[in-house]
């Protein structure tokens, strides 16, 4: 029976770094599963740090999204255009609750073939704070058309220790 | 280790069609999972779901939805099928992405789902969630997906449907 949902790599930080990186991604899946929780070293004044993936390594202006948002009690939907990565949802940084990450799954449907990408992300985070916290889905679109052979993740102040990335691949035959 | 995700189905469209059908589902599964990638639309469809082919009015849903400026949530009650709020764009270059997961779906009680709609057009779109019932304690064993407006999906569509095991 064919084994259609695979870990293909893992990265659980045991020191704080400045972004993770999945490199040489096989193209013999069908989609892509990034799961991820993370928290940002820095100190912001809000408690919270924008989370930032990007594909193939591109900081180019190749990213636009739509996202529906949560936070408290307000419902919000914001979109960008020429962004230079999949953005617009957050972790908790240093001022937020110690412990508290976020998590957050993008998947990728057809990443190794030669179109443009329709991305969905799903990012979650609570600190016992009216503010500090957020539901998050994002539909993002990855304009360049080449094969996803790479993600680059990270947060504008960088990752703390414990932070965890999973990657897993999966194959509709 | 167990195999627990596995496809069970999957379409790629060689020729625009206006419906894809999963038929003889197996119910030896705990959960279904619908991935659907779509290569644009003849003209601006919302994606229609209904199950055995039943036409009845057994569906509701409610739903949370972004057009980049305003989040809105409402509902359906007692509709023919399950629908987005959104149609897909005709554009062949960008997709649109939806995923649909049916829980317990070969169980006796009602049907709970779960979906979602991933459709950024780089400057307008949407992105969206439901949640949808179908009121029927009979297993599903044919999901069949058309559009609303009756319009063909492009060829190039994906649809794909796994089984997932809890054990």
């Amino acid at each position: 029976m064919a084994t259609t949902y695979t870990l293909i790599s893992s990265n659980t930080l045991s020191s704080s770094a400045a972004s993770v990186t999945f490199s040489s991604i096989p193209a013999t899946y069908t989609d892509l599963v990034l799961r991820c929780s993370v928290r940002d070293s820095g100190s912001s004044g809000t408690s919270q740090q924008q989370v930032r993936v990007r594909i193939n390594g591109s900081s180019s202006a190749n990213y636009s999204r739509r996202n529906l948002t949560g936070v408290g009690s307000t419902a919000a939907s914001g979109s960008g255009t020429g962004n230079t990565s999949i953005a617009g949802f957050y972790a908790p940084d240093a001022g937020a609750t110690s412990n508290t990450f976020n998590s957050f799954e993008i998947y990728i449907p057809n990443y190794a073939t030669v179109q443009q990408r329709q991305v969905s992300v799903f990012n979650a985070f609570e600190n016992n704070s009216a503010t500090v916290n957020e539901l998050n889905a994002t539909a993002a679109l990855y304009t360049d058309t080449t094969t996803i052979t790479s993600l680059y993740i990270d947060t504008v102040n960088g990752l703390v220790s414990g932070s965890s990335f999973y990657l897993y691949g999966i194959k509709n035959s | 280790m167990a195999v627990t995700y596995e496809p069970i189905a999957t379409t790629t469209l060689g020729s625009a069609a206006s419906s894809i059908t999963f038929s003889s589902i197996p119910a030896t599964y705990t959960d279904l999972r619908l991935v659907l990638v779509i290569a644009g639309s003849s003209a601006t469809a919302n994606v229609r779901v209904q199950y055995n082919s039943d036409t009845a009015t057994n569906y509701s849903a409610t739903y949370i939805a972004g057009n980049g400026t305003t989040a809105t949530s409402s509902r359906r009650t007692s509709a023919t099928s399950l629908t987005f709020t959104d149609g897909v764009a005709t554009s062949t270059t960008i997709p649109s992405f939806f995923t649909l997961d049916i829980f317990n779906y070969a169980g006796s009680t009602y049907k709970t789902s779960l979906t979602t709609s991933n459709q950024d057009y780089n400057g307008s779109g949407s992105i969206e969630s439901n949640v949808g019932l179908w009121r029927s304690t009979s297993a599903i064993n044919t999901i069949l997906i058309t559009t609303l407006t009756a319009t063909t999906y492009n060829a190039g569509t994906i649809a794909t449907l796994y089984g997932i095991k809890a054990a």
